[in-house]
């Protein structure tokens, strides 16, 4: 069997893989699928203790997680869509007007 | 008695008139203000004389409890009424001369502006004095006082363009508030004495109590007394108190609010009789009050201020009567009181009118001719003050004086030598008002007429009590018995007939004096004050104890409330610390909308540290477990 640190090295890997692109990246969509990244490796680490301790608890929480990034999903792209119908840019670094 | 007496009536009706008067009277017309205030009072005196004939028997205290006012843990207030021989009394004198007054002020105020506030105070006036009278437990008679207190400060400031007059009722207002200082203070040692304030109860353990314990309770409470029947060193409020409207210096001033205080006294006598110290105390003030604001009244030229200073004096008897046992002969004297200086107030209301507001006796004179029945009732209420027989004044001043022999022959002396005093100085008045040649000012003289039916009918009325209100003294003494029995001093004279000839020698000295140096050689009287030069002056100005208070309180109090309270604790701590933490929050906010760079990626950079901090955070907190 593999071991349940297996599935939290890995989990670690990929959120952390997820939080430097969301901190380094400068397109809009990549910031998005990097957090998308960070999620699943949440859920990773959740479906492994769901697993490890025979709790039906760490499922749930990561059928709500998806339910979440769905929604996420649609609004973000929707507003990811207008920033470039109106900027024709995806560069984070672009938009940067709603300052003090 | 078991039936229900429906006491409450007495206090609502007034009350009634009260809100009638005060939410819509603008909109009414004057004739159905005075109806309404009218009929708030009369209703209330009738139900009185109801109650009264029902109850004019009772010897046991007749207790009717509406509902549990307070409840919190030991202590439960009900508002309830006690109604015994002494509440009787009361309610007859506060309700049948205040709707006698009440008549009186129909015309006395119909010239003047804010008739329906006028109306709807003095109603209101009616209201907390009768629960004041009517209250069973120590509270609820302090609602009473308090808002008797109230009622007072609104109508002495009635007047309220005149400085004066708002002046004068922030000082009653302010001095009352040192003697209800005391009358809290003396509530609070009860409870924790009784754990109770009902009448009743207190009455039934106050002799279970350490004598110590008692004394302080009884001085605690006569100091509340002292500041509202104006004892010294209280008392300077109530000379001013004349700013008010003459009906309101009548009914309040003199004949009902005034006398509070020895209606408490009164009802605490089983507790003040426990107290030998407390009782001399009580004794030594009055006589000493009477005596002073007696010295005070020989000079003063406002006829409104004689009164005062009368009224003073008098209720210092009665406090000398209530200190040496004579609880009795102080309520008499209370109630005749209320007569004859309810005369004398409406009376000067009377010549006041007459003369277009003029208060000055130098500008008066001879007008016994103009005014005959306004004058006639005036001189029928210095002879009942001077205690001639057979007027009201001689028999309850007489009762007093001889408890006074009985206690302390001491007293007795001082007491004489004030009633003299007092003749003198109410038939200077008589003399400088009514008699003499006239020296009024040609307006005066212009306006000079006799009052309206409104004002002689109450005058003819207290006038004939005035008379005929000491004639069953020795009745009503035994008919109070039960009130104040185990409390009261009995008397067991000899010589009462000598002592008797003292007095009436004395008040009648007092008028030949007067007459002598007022009507029969008028320039003595200057000779007289040129001669006495710096004591004139200082009696005059009532021993410069304004001025005294003014120098000692006063002016301390305010220098360290700007200087230091407004100045440094207010401006420099409190609004200090309240605009520091406005600055610290504004600089606080400068620094940070720095962070709002409208950057996407150091707000992504901001939330990864975030979190790293709050997961390092729990990392400690869950370690550390």
């Amino acid at each position: 069997m593999v071991p349940v640190s297996w599935y939290l090295v890995l989990s670690a890997v990929l959120f952390a893989l997820g939080a430097a692109g969301f901190l380094f990246k400068r397109n809009i969509i990549t910031i998005f699928m990097s957090i998308e990244l960070m999620l699943n490796a949440v859920n990773l680490s959740f479906v492994a203790f769901a697993y490890y301790w025979r709790h039906i608890g760490g499922h749930i929480f990561v059928f709500f997680v998806i339910v979440v990034a769905a929604a996420e999903a649609a609004v973000g792209l929707a507003i990811i869509i207008t920033v470039f119908r109106n900027r024709e840019t995806l560069n984070a670094d672009d938009l940067e007007e709603m300052k003090f | 008695m078991t039936e229900s007496l429906h006491l409450w009536l007495i206090p609502v009706f007034p009350l009634a008139g009260f809100l009638i008067n005060g939410l819509a009277g603008r909109r009414l017309s004057q004739r159905a203000v005075s109806a309404v205030a009218l009929a708030g009072v009369v209703a209330s005196f009738l139900w009185t004389l109801r109650v009264f004939a029902a109850a004019r028997g009772v010897t046991e205290p007749h207790i009717e409890r509406y509902f549990t006012w307070i409840q919190s843990g030991p202590l439960q207030v009900d508002c309830a009424f006690y109604l015994d021989r002494l509440t009787l009394v009361m309610l007859l004198v506060v309700t049948g001369v205040g709707a006698i007054i009440h008549f009186y002020a129909v015309g006395y105020m119909e010239q003047e502006g804010g008739y329906y506030r006028f109306f709807a105070f003095l109603n209101l006036f009616m209201f907390f004095m009768l629960v004041l009278v009517l209250a069973s437990s120590f509270l609820l008679m302090f609602v009473g006082w308090e808002g008797v207190g109230l009622s007072s400060y609104l109508l002495i400031g009635f007047w309220f363009r005149r400085r004066s007059a708002t002046d004068a009722g922030n000082k009653a207002f302010l001095v009352n508030r040192i003697g209800d200082f005391g009358f809290s203070l003396g509530m609070f040692l009860m409870f924790l004495t009784f754990r109770s304030l009902d009448f009743k109860i207190v009455f039934a353990r106050a002799g279970e109590a350490a004598p110590a314990t008692i004394t302080a309770v009884a001085l605690l409470l006569f100091m509340g007394a002292a500041g509202k029947s104006a004892q010294a060193p209280l008392y300077v409020w109530l000379p001013d108190a004349m700013e008010g409207p003459t009906p309101v210096s009548a009914l309040i001033h003199a004949a009902t609010m005034v006398t509070a205080g020895v209606y408490m006294v009164a009802r605490a006598a089983p507790i003040f009789s426990l107290s030998p110290l407390a009782m001399d105390i009580t004794a030594g003030v009055g006589l000493l009050t009477a005596f002073f604001a007696a010295t005070v009244g020989l000079l003063q030229t406002d006829i409104k201020k004689v009164l005062a200073y009368s009224t003073v004096s008098q209720l210092g008897f009665m406090f000398l009567a209530l200190g040496a046992g004579g609880f009795s002969a102080g309520i008499f004297h209370l109630m005749t009181h209320a007569f004859f200086k309810a005369l004398l107030f409406l009376g000067a209301g009377s010549v006041i009118h007459a003369l277009a507001g003029e208060q000055d006796m130098r500008r008066m004179g001879g007008l016994f001719k103009q005014i005959p029945l306004t004058g006639a009732a005036f001189c029928i209420g210095a002879l009942a003050i001077s205690g001639v027989p057979p007027l009201a004044g001689f028999f309850s001043k007489d009762e007093i004086l001889i408890h006074a022999w009985q206690r302390w022959p001491a007293l007795y002396a001082l007491g004489v030598l004030t009633a003299m005093l007092t003749a003198f100085y109410i038939f200077r008045a008589v003399f400088l008002t009514f008699f003499g040649p006239s020296r009024l000012s040609a307006e005066a003289e212009r306006h000079l007429h006799e009052s309206p039916a409104i004002m002689a009918v109450p005058l003819a009325v207290l006038a004939a009590l005035s008379v005929a209100g000491g004639w069953g003294a020795s009745i009503f003494e035994h008919w109070l018995e039960p009130v104040f029995a185990g409390a009261a001093r009995e008397l067991s004279i000899s010589g009462a007939g000598a002592l008797e000839a003292i007095s009436v020698a004395a008040g009648l000295t007092g008028i030949g004096l007067a007459y002598w140096i007022y009507l029969a050689r008028p320039a003595l009287s200057a000779t007289l004050a040129s001669r006495a030069g710096g004591l004139y002056s200082l009696v005059r100005n009532s021993y410069h104890l304004d001025a005294i208070y003014g120098a000692v309180l006063v002016r301390p109090i305010v220098a360290i409330s700007t200087e230091f309270l407004w100045k440094v604790m207010d401006a420099g701590l409190i609004d200090g610390a309240v605009n520091l933490v406005g600055r610290q929050s504004i600089s606080a906010g400068e620094a940070f909308r720095r962070m709002q760079s409208g950057n996407l990626r150091s707000y992504a950079g901001w939330v990864v540290l975030g979190a790293v901090l709050v997961v390092a955070a729990m990392g400690v907190l869950v370690g550390g477990m």
